[in-house]
């Protein structure tokens, strides 16, 4: 395996209930996720919600020391995808189709972002999801993700 | 930003690079590496919407620059479009200014890896166009 990093097929066995706090342990501590260093921080019947602390290296604009927009997408992509396994109860093969983020606001430098990924419908190809950024009290959202994902074939898992 | 070549923090992490120029837009290049990797051998689709973010912005500011502006830029939205797994080789991008108005901004942004034709990813972004403030 490329990076030796872990098939997550191999550690979510069918018939075994998905538990989004394990498999954070690859997706927010490996790679991309690994980079960001994601942290689990709770989930329920259809969401999940994790966090990336603010970090200097993260930054796209140095003036105000605002995140990348690309971290929230990657945290929401994150947690979109690991709701929808969450909801089905097991993993299954998937790849995001679409993203879209509407910023309501900056995160403020130094903060750490929360994102709650949510899985509001499920068809046999298509996961349907949602969900909000937030640094610390959901009720202040900092930006809302809605977007797709679509299930692939073994082939290419 | 105001030197052009000076990419942000993010993008330095990401190791991403002006390589060339179309039209006079930058293309900025992203080598493949496990800081960039989503499911094993493809890239994270965050890290693709990163270097989509990148391009946008450096158009951007060469737009505002071309027009004699310092405006700052706020953006607002964006649409990823996932069309192909990105693979363990070099990854481009190029942002195309569609409207440059004088509130807001339409950017286009491409990705591509072998051949432009073939794009692993679009992003559509909105900027509010902020006049730069001295209080």
């Amino acid at each position: 395996m490329a990076f030796g990093k872990p098939d997550l097929g191999s550690i979510t066995p069918k018939g075994a209930a998905f538990d989004p706090a394990l498999v954070n342990k690859m997706m927010g501590k490996f790679g991309h996720g690994g980079f960001l260093d994601m942290e689990y921080v709770g989930h329920g019947d259809d969401w999940v919600e994790l966090a990336i602390d603010w970090r200097e290296d993260l930054v796209a604009d140095p003036d105000t020391g605002i995140l990348a927009s690309a971290v929230i997408i990657s945290l929401m992509d994150n947690a979109t995808s690991m709701s929808i396994w969450t909801k089905l109860g097991e993993f299954r093969p998937q790849v995001t189709m679409d993203l879209r983020i509407d910023y309501l606001r900056p995160s403020p430098s130094g903060e750490r972002v929360y994102g709650r990924g949510i899985c509001y419908h499920l068809t046999n190809s298509i996961g349907f999801v949602r969900g909000f950024a937030h640094n610390g009290n959901p009720d202040e959202p900092l930006a809302h993700a809605s977007g797709t994902f679509i299930r692939i074939g073994d082939r290419i898992a | 930003m105001t030197d052009l070549l000076a990419l942000p923090p993010y993008a330095r992490a990401l190791d991403m690079r002006i390589v060339d120029e179309i039209d006079g837009a930058p293309v900025i290049a992203m080598p493949f590496a496990d800081r960039v990797q989503g499911r094993p051998g493809f890239l994270h689709g965050g890290a693709i919407s990163g270097l989509l973010e990148i391009a946008a912005i450096v158009a951007i500011h060469r737009a505002l620059r071309a027009k004699g502006s310092d405006s700052a830029i706020k953006q607002v939205n964006v649409t990823v479009d996932f069309m192909r797994g990105g693979v363990n080789e070099m990854t481009y991008a190029i942002g195309e200014v569609t409207r440059l108005g004088r509130t807001m901004a339409n950017v286009e942004a491409r990705a591509w890896q072998e051949d432009r034709d073939k794009p692993i990813a679009m992003g559509y972004m909105h900027y509010l166009i902020k006049a730069k403030r001295t209080d």
